[in-house]
Parts: structure tokens; sequence; C-alpha cells
């Protein structure tokens, strides 16, 4: 029952503040996404750092097909449960006055459709049963569409039309893989989309590989990653800041949870054989997502496009199938959500002041709002992996794994730091330091709302860094059960 | 020369047929005697009334039917074995019922229009001519819509009833030629409303003319019309082979005509566009219903032996479909022809679901079978359809109805509500989860996969990403584009309309969310009658 009611919380608050009075709708919102924290922060203290699948609830949903209610949470699960539920209020209310701009669709309308999305990301990230993942991994999208194609800069509409298309393709193709899951279970007795009974399948290698195609397809565009990556700048670039961080830290997360799920979950031969492409694929995202983040003038895509090569260090952590690489991973998780949405909202907060988001448009910031320098000093060295933060950890982590799988793979992915040190610290030089840009008016400092906002996740980065024992231990006992279901010996595995 | 037999009548059991024939004929009186003014309010309530009637007879026979001469069907064959009423014939009879209502409710309406319904006042006055104006000065409208429609509703029964092919023919023509009429009796734009009714009416009678010259040549294969007797033909291969494969795909064309399929597609935008809009409603989910029955039973029942030669076919036709429907619909600019074509993509969708036919003994307990998804995504398709073209004729500018695309745009702020159910009914028709056309298309790929059809399958996949393109461009268009001049405007329906689109949408949400008791009941509806 804790999941459902962490689902419903939000769902209820986004048709209840579509429809209280104009003035009491973000108040309304905010008591709701508050509530959903509460319930997460509850539904955490009743997990056990033991590992499995806990909490679980099911029931059956449509008979004639094998579809299960069916939820429940392993560490991984837990980890992004946690990271949406404390996202979620620290959006809303970055996105208070703005979304209440001129030309945006209205405070109401941003606060209704976050809460709705927030309620589906719980579903996809506590849904054990195959087809209602599926299911609330497309309805992900609808509320994703509406607040891109409502607020933000002019162009949004054309850029949400191409984000929803692009996820949608991905969706389709992996519908058809879903459809070839049920179509086996059928043929080996009774239909079931039940994660446990597919688990269980003994699927044929072919068939694995079709249906592994169809799965990472759907979660290399959503992750996202080289070559399907192309609507992630776009987005980031018109949306508002606070959709960009459900995006980039909540929903392209399903794309990285979705490849430990179900591809190396349920079809560990075709993700082992598949490997070398996916290893491949995820340092180009590494190296041309640092490339081409150095080379933007926009602050909002170049944050965008920092993210493609994050991205790519999960991709690689996963898939290099050590525990080392796989804990890496995990962690980057949660690290890039925290990280990237420290830098996004002070990027928010920034273009909010300075009217543009154009890198060449700015300059001398530091001189009369140090505070929010500051603040994106941090978010920037935390992107190029400074020890002390929480990013350095994982990043680590998962460049020592990719050293144990071959010398070549770790010596790539160490070059990414070089170059995440150019565009962090570039964008810091041009933004903030030098001269104050004559002729325009200088730029205020972060009020207290706004670092009242921020600095959690700051505080976040420089514990986890720290202290990131907490987040270890529940991630342990997934990346063992996935890497024995993989079939890879590890140091310590008592299996 | 054997004796003559007088064939007994179930009447029992064909009771809805009956009453929707007699109400439709009743109709035809009232239009003869009755006053001018008290036609409109008798016809409305007579059909609706014959309608209900029938729909509760459909319930009361599938409660009492029976299990059919030990086999798998449960059902009777009335009238001498000419009609199969089995689970299939009364799933399909109680959705067309139902989609008919709301016909009669879209038909009925009058307050969109000043006053006056959708119906042209005078369908003989020449456009353009003093004769019509008079006519629209009286306010006249043509009650005769009505009757027409009831005997509309009569062929789309008849038609996957039939279990021969001579009823199946006039289950076609009786289906048919009232629609012909009915398409060109628009209000406004009679001239491209008559145009449609005409070239409807040409093509529409050259696809009888195959579909008879198909059933002389089986008839000439099988020596029978009888459906039990071609399947025990095709079993026992007997005579030419030849003669039956070219009567298999002339009977095809004729039927393959009437839902739209490509290459039989180029009527459906010229129709869907000119012809009235509440008829366009009716007809385009009604039509696909009776005539996807009609199809499933000749090559199921019929034909379900020679499964190796027709199935080929439709896996060409059947992507043929999706791919065609889904760019053509990309390029066009009216909302009506969009839709058209978006029906066309339909079609190969549905094609999908039929020839994943497979033997009941390779299905697996508790799976999907065909006839079980292909009824399911009608049922969606029905009312989704019905309720987007039951919107499209409520957003008007000072000419009627206003079905250029573009000047849609802004919809969203003028009226949330609408531009939001005309949303989730194109989102439906994405196959969205959580709306019922992610169940219908997962069902039908289901079925397709199970029975190895695997390259189709993959096709209606990326045709499906096509598709949900052009869907997403007019939710874009309505939203987040700026207004052309001053906007479209949204005329407040009278509860008739408003009463079928919330329906359309409450079923629309419904089966996405909860589609297990519909799946069920296509379940219990079972096998045809062999």
């Amino acid at each position: 029952m804790m999941l459902t009611v962490l689902i419903l919380l939000p769902l209820v608050g986004a048709v209840v503040t579509a429809f209280v009075p104009g003035a009491l709708a973000r108040l309304v919102g905010l008591g709701f996404a508050a509530a959903t924290l509460v319930a997460g922060i509850a539904a955490a203290t009743q997990y056990d750092a033991g590992g499995g699948m806990q909490l679980t609830e099911t029931h059956t949903w449509i008979e004639a097909l094998g579809v299960h209610y069916a939820l429940g949470v392993d560490g991984l699960g837990l980890l992004m449960v946690l990271l949406t539920v404390v996202l979620v209020p620290i959006v809303l209310l970055a996105g208070w006055r703005e979304s209440e701009a001129e030309g945006n669709g209205g405070a109401k309308a941003f606060f209704a459709w976050t809460l709705a999305l927030e309620a589906m990301s719980l579903a996809v990230f506590t849904a054990t049963d195959v087809l209602l993942f599926y299911v609330v991994f497309e309805a992900t999208l609808i509320p994703a569409y509406f607040l891109i194609g409502g607020f933000g800069r002019a162009g949004r509409g054309r850029a949400a039309t191409k984000f929803l298309i692009y996820q949608l393709a991905g969706g389709l193709v992996m519908l058809a893989s879903v459809i070839g899951l049920y179509v086996v279970s059928a043929n080996s007795g009774t239909p079931s989309f039940l994660l446990s009974d597919l688990a269980a399948l003994d699927i044929d290698p072919i068939t694995q590989r079709w249906l592994f195609a169809g799965f990472f397809i759907a979660f290399a565009i959503k992750a996202p990653m080289f070559p399907v990556h192309t609507w992630l700048a776009d987005t980031t670039e018109k949306a508002t800041p606070g959709t960009s961080v459900l995006l980039v830290c909540i929903l392209d997360k399903i794309g990285t949870f979705g490849m430990l799920r179900f591809c190396l979950g349920l079809l560990p031969d075709a993700s082992q054989w598949a490997t070398p492409v996916v290893v491949v694929l995820a340092l180009v995202s590494i190296i041309y997502g640092a490339l081409v983040a150095i080379g933007q003038d926009d602050v909002l895509r170049l944050i965008g496009l920092t993210s493609l090569s994050h991205f790519g260090f999960i991709v690689l952590g996963i898939f290099v199938f050590s525990s080392t690489g796989g804990t890496g991973a995990i962690l980057y998780m949660v690290n890039h959500g925290i990280a990237t949405a420290l830098m996004f909202l002070v990027a928010g907060f920034l273009i909010q002041r300075t009217g543009t988001a154009s890198i060449r448009a700015m300059g001398g910031v530091e001189k009369t709002a140090p505070v929010l320098a500051g603040f994106f000093l941090v978010a920037g060295l935390a992107a190029c992996g400074l020890p002390g933060l929480s990013p350095f950890v994982s990043e680590l982590m998962v460049i020592i794994a990719a050293f144990e799988h071959h010398w070549l793979v770790g010596s790539v992915a160490v070059l990414a730091i070089v170059l995440a040190a150019f565009y962090a610290l570039w964008m810091y030089q041009r933004t903030m330091t030098g001269p104050a840009l004559t002729g325009v008016a200088p730029v205020v400092d972060l009020d207290r709302r706004e670092v009242g906002i921020v600095a959690p996740l700051l505080l976040a980065l420089v514990l986890f860094g720290f202290y990131p024992m907490p987040l270890l231990d529940v991630i342990n006992p997934v990346v063992h059960d996935t890497l024995a279901g993989v079939g890879v010996a590890q140091e310590g595995g008592h299996q | 020369m054997t004796e003559f037999v007088k064939p007994s009548v179930e009447y029992f059991e064909l009771w809805p047929l009956l009453v929707v024939f007699g109400v439709a004929c009743l109709g035809v009186v009232v239009e003869a005697f009755a006053p001018r003014g008290a036609r409109y309010v008798a016809q409305v309530v007579l059909s609706l009334g014959g309608l209900v009637a029938a729909l509760v007879g459909v319930v009361l026979v599938a409660r009492d039917v029976q299990t059919y001469d030990d086999g798998a069907a449960r059902g009777v064959l009335a009238i001498g074995g000419t009609i199969a009423i089995d689970g299939p014939s009364l799933f399909i009879w109680g959705l067309v019922l139902a989609l008919a209502i709301g016909g009669v409710l879209l038909f009925a309406e009058r307050h969109l229009d000043g006053g006056v319904s959708a119906f042209a006042g005078q369908a003989s006055a020449v456009p353009g001519t003093d004769a019509e104006t008079a006519a629209i000065a009286a306010n006249r409208e043509h009650t005769e819509v009505y009757p027409l429609m009831m005997f509309a509703v009569f062929g789309m029964m008849l038609f996957p009833a039939a279990n021969d092919l001579l009823t199946m023919f006039v289950g076609l023509e009786v289906l048919s030629l009232p629609l012909y009429l009915l398409s060109g009796l628009a209000r406004r734009r009679r001239l491209l409303s008559q145009e449609a009714a005409l070239k409807y009416f040409l093509l529409g009678a050259f696809s009888s003319g195959f579909f008879l010259y198909g059933a002389a040549l089986i008839y000439g294969y099988a020596g029978s019309m009888d459906f039990a007797a071609i399947n025990e033909a095709v079993r026992n291969d007997v005579g030419s082979s030849s003669l039956l494969l070219i009567g298999t795909g002339l009977l095809s064309v004729g039927l393959l005509f009437k839902v739209g399929a490509v290459p039989f597609q180029a009527w459906t935008p010229d129709v869907y566009q000119g012809a009235p809009t509440p008829v366009t409603a009716f007809m385009a989910a009604g039509t696909k219903v009776a005539a996807f029955g009609a199809i499933m039973r000749l090559f199921y029942v019929a034909l379900g032996a020679d499964r190796w030669s027709w199935q080929p076919m439709l896996w060409i036709i059947a992507v043929l479909s999706m791919f065609v429907g889904a760019a053509l619909a990309i390029t066009q600019s009216d909302i009506k022809r969009l839709l058209a074509y978006s029906s066309v993509a339909h079609t190969g969708f549905i094609l999908t679901g039929v020839l994943g036919l497979q033997a009941t003994d390779q299905l697996a307990l508790g799976e999907i079978s065909s006839v079980q998804a292909v009824l399911f995504y009608l049922t969606t398709y029905g009312f989704a359809t019905i309720g987007a073209f039951a919107v499209v004729s409520l957003v008007r500018d000072s000419g009627g109805e206003t079905t250029a695309i573009d000047r849609w745009a802004g919809l969203g702020k003028e009226s949330p509500v609408v531009a939001a159910v005309f949303a989730f009914f194109l989102l439906a028709m994405a196959g969205i989860p959580l709306t019922s056309g992610f169940v219908g298309k997962l069902a039908v790929f289901s079925v397709a996969l199970a029975a190895g059809a695997w390259p189709v399958v993959v096709a209606a996949v990326i045709a499906s990403i096509v598709a949900a393109f052009l869907y997403i461009r007019v939710i874009k268009v309505m939203y987040f584009d700026e207004p052309v001049g001053d906007g479209p405007r949204v005329a407040y329906p009278s509860v008739l309309t408003a009463t079928t689109i919330a329906v359309g949408a409450a079923v629309t949400l419904a089966l996405g969310v909860l589609p297990g008791p519909v799946l069920d009941l296509a379940a219990v509806a079972g096998e045809f009658i062999r």
C-alpha cells in the first residue's frame, strides 16, 4: 500500500491543483509535493538494506493479457524514488514566480503537470510488471510534453514535438520487445508480464538479442546516448530550467534504470553479447558530449549536453559488468541528479536576471552577485569531478572499472575529466569573471528564497562527497543480484 | 427436384435485426404521413427507441445462447443457415447499435447551426438557386436521414452475421446504399458533399460488382454459397484451385474497399470530408466494425482451411495500409481528411490482428485470440472515432464548420475542455498508454507476433511512429501555435452531442485503464460458428 499511496498523492494533487482557484493552486500543489516527500521518506524508513524487492504489492490488472498492477522497490528503485520526491518540491519552488511570467502557461498548469509527471515517474521506478512499466513510461511523456511546450522560450512548441516524437519512437520500438516477451511467456505456458515470472523464463539467445535491441534503443533514446541524443539540447535550451531538471535529472534516469532492470535483469546473455557496441557508444557519448558542450554559447544548451557525457559514464559503468562499475553507475545516477539540478536551477536564476542565456552576453557577475557565482562554481566543479563533492566518488569508480575492463576504455574515459574541467570552468570564467558588462543593469545577488531552494542540493553534494556510505549500503545488494543474474563472478560473492 | 422446405425463422434470436428493420420501414411511413412539424421528434424518438430495443434484445439473446453442435462456438444458425447468430455476431451487433445511438444523437443536433440540423434543407434543390434559398429560409430539413440510417444499421448487422455469400452481398448493399445518399446531404458546402456521394457511389458500385463476381467464382468452385460448404470444399480440395484463388481475390476487393484498405482507399478522404460530419462519424465507426466482422467471418469460416493463400495477401495489404495511411495523413491540411487517412492506417493495424489467426490448439491457456483482439480494437476505434468527429462538428467560424487544421490554432486557449477532449481522442488513436487505443494496439500486435507475423509487427511499430507524429502535430497546433485572425470559435452543443462526446471519451479512458471486462466479453464471444 505504501507505494500506491506514494503514487496516488501527487496524482490526486495534480487533479486538485488543476481545479482549485488560481491563487491557491501553487500552495496546494506544493503541499501535495511536500506530502509526497514525507511519504517517500516514510517508505525509505521501512526499507531494509538487505536487498531484494520490498514493499511489494500485486494485483491482477488485465487478466486476459497477464498484466498485473505490481509494485515494489529494490535499492535502485528506492534511490530513484527518493531523488524524485526531493527534486520535485525544489523545482516547484524554483518555478514559483517564473511559471507566472508573460507568455507562459500559468503557474496552475505548471504545478499540475509537474505533479502528474512526479506520479508517473514514481510509478515507473516502482513498477515490477513489464507492461505496467511500459504504460507509465509512456504516460510520463504527456505531462513532459505540455511542460516543455507550455513554458520556456520561443520555439518551445517545436522542441516539445521533437522531444515527444523521439520518445514515442523509442517507446514503440520497446513495445515490440514487450510484446515479444509476452509471446515468449505465452509459449512457455501461461502468459504473464510479471518481472519475477519473466526472469524465470529461459529465452533462447537469438530471441534475447532481438528483445534486447528493442529495449536498448528505447533506453538509449531516453538516457540519452549518442547518436539518439539530439532531442536533448533543443529541449533543455527551450524549456524552463525547472522542466529541464525534471527531464534530465529524473526522467532520463529511466533510461539507465531500465537498462539495469530489463536489459541486464531479463536478457543477461544478450547484454553480454552487446557489450562491445554499447561500451563504444558510451565512450563516444562521453567524449562527444563534452566536446560539443565546450562549443556552446547557450548556458542551458551547454548544461544539457554535459548530461550526454555524464550518461555515457553511467552506461559505461553498467556495461563493464563489475561490482565497482555497477555501484559507481548507480551512485552516479543519484549524484548526477543532484549536481545537474543545482546547475540548471542556478543557471535559471542567472538567466532571469540577465534576460539572456547567451554566454557571450554575460560577464563579471561575481562582482555584484558573489553568492550566485559561488553556487555556480560549486555546481561546475561537481560536474568536473572535484574530490570532496559527490560526483567524484562515482566517476572514479566507473573509471577504475573501465580500466579493469580494458585499459583503452579506461584511458578514453579519463579524457573526459579534462574536457569537463574545460567546459565547466571556461563557462564560469566567461560568465562570472572579467569586467562587468557596461550598459546593462548589474546582476542582483540571490535572495534568501533562492538560496533556500538550492542550498539543500549543495549540502547533499558535500555530504555524499565525504560520506557516501548510506547510499552504497543500499546500492551494493542490487549490484550483487544483477551481476549474479548476468553470471559474472564477483570478489566476495557468496552465492 | 427436391421439395421446397419452408425455413423456420428464429424470431427470438433475430429480434434485434427485425426491430431495426421494422423501425426503418416505419420511419418511411412516418415520413409519408406525418405533418412536417412533427416529423423531427417522431423520427428521433422512433430511431432511438428502436435502437435501444434492439440493444436490449442483443443482451437477452447473448445471455441465452447455447453451444452450437458440440463445437467451440455458441449460437444458432437462423433462417435455414443463412444468418449465423454467434458470439462475434452478437458482439458486433451490440457495438454497431451503441455507435448508432451515438449517430442518432449527432444527427439530431440542432444547436450548432442556428436551430437546424447538419443536413440540407432540400436535397433536390440545385445549390445556388432560388429553390435552395427558399428551403433555407423556411428552415426546412430532411428527416428522411433517420430511416436511411436505420436501414444502414440493418445492413451493418446483417453483413457480419451473414453465413452465405448471397446474404453477405445483400448486407453489403443494404449497408452501402443509404450511406451513399446520406453523404450527399450536407447543408453547407453542398457541391463538395454531392461530389463525395457520387464518388462513393460509383466506386462502391464497382466494388460490389467485384464482390459479386468473386461470389460467382467461389460458387463455381464449391458448388454452394454456404460458408460451411465452401469450407468443406476447400478442405477436400475439390475443383480448380485457380477458381478459388481468383474468387478469394475478388471477394477481398469488395470487402477491403469497405474498410478502406490500401489500394482501395481512394474514396475515404473525399467522402469523409464531403459528407456531413455526423454522417462521417457514424459511417467511419459503423462501417469499419461491420465490414471487419464480415472479413473475419469470410476468411475464418469459409476460407480458414485456405489460410496460406490469403494470409500473405493480408500481410502486404496491412503493411501498405499503415504506411500509406500514416504518410498521406501527414500531408493533409484538413482535419477530416487527416482523420480519413488515419482511419486507413487503423485499417492496417486491425488487419494485423486479422492475419494473426492461429488454430485454437496453438494458443496457450488464457492467451489472447485473434477474434478477441480484433473485436476489442474495433470497440476502441469505434468510440474514439465517433467522439473525435463529434468534436470536429463543434469547431466553427462564420462559414460553418472550420476543418482547416491551421484554423484550429489557439483552440487550447479558446476552449480548454474541447481541446483537451480532442487531444485525448488523438492520443488514443496514436495508441498512448492509459487510453483504449494502446490496449487495442497491444492486443492486435500480440496476436500477430504470436502467429509468427513479426515482419508485419515491426512494420506496424514503425508506422505507429509515423502516425504518432501526425496526431502530435494537431495537438501542437491546438495548444502551442498562435491563432490566425480571430481564431476558432467553439459552438456550444446541446445535450445530444455532448452526451456522445462524453460517452466516447469515457469509454476511451475506461478501456485504457480497465480493459479487462471488454476483453473478457470478447473472449466469451468466442469463436464463429463453423
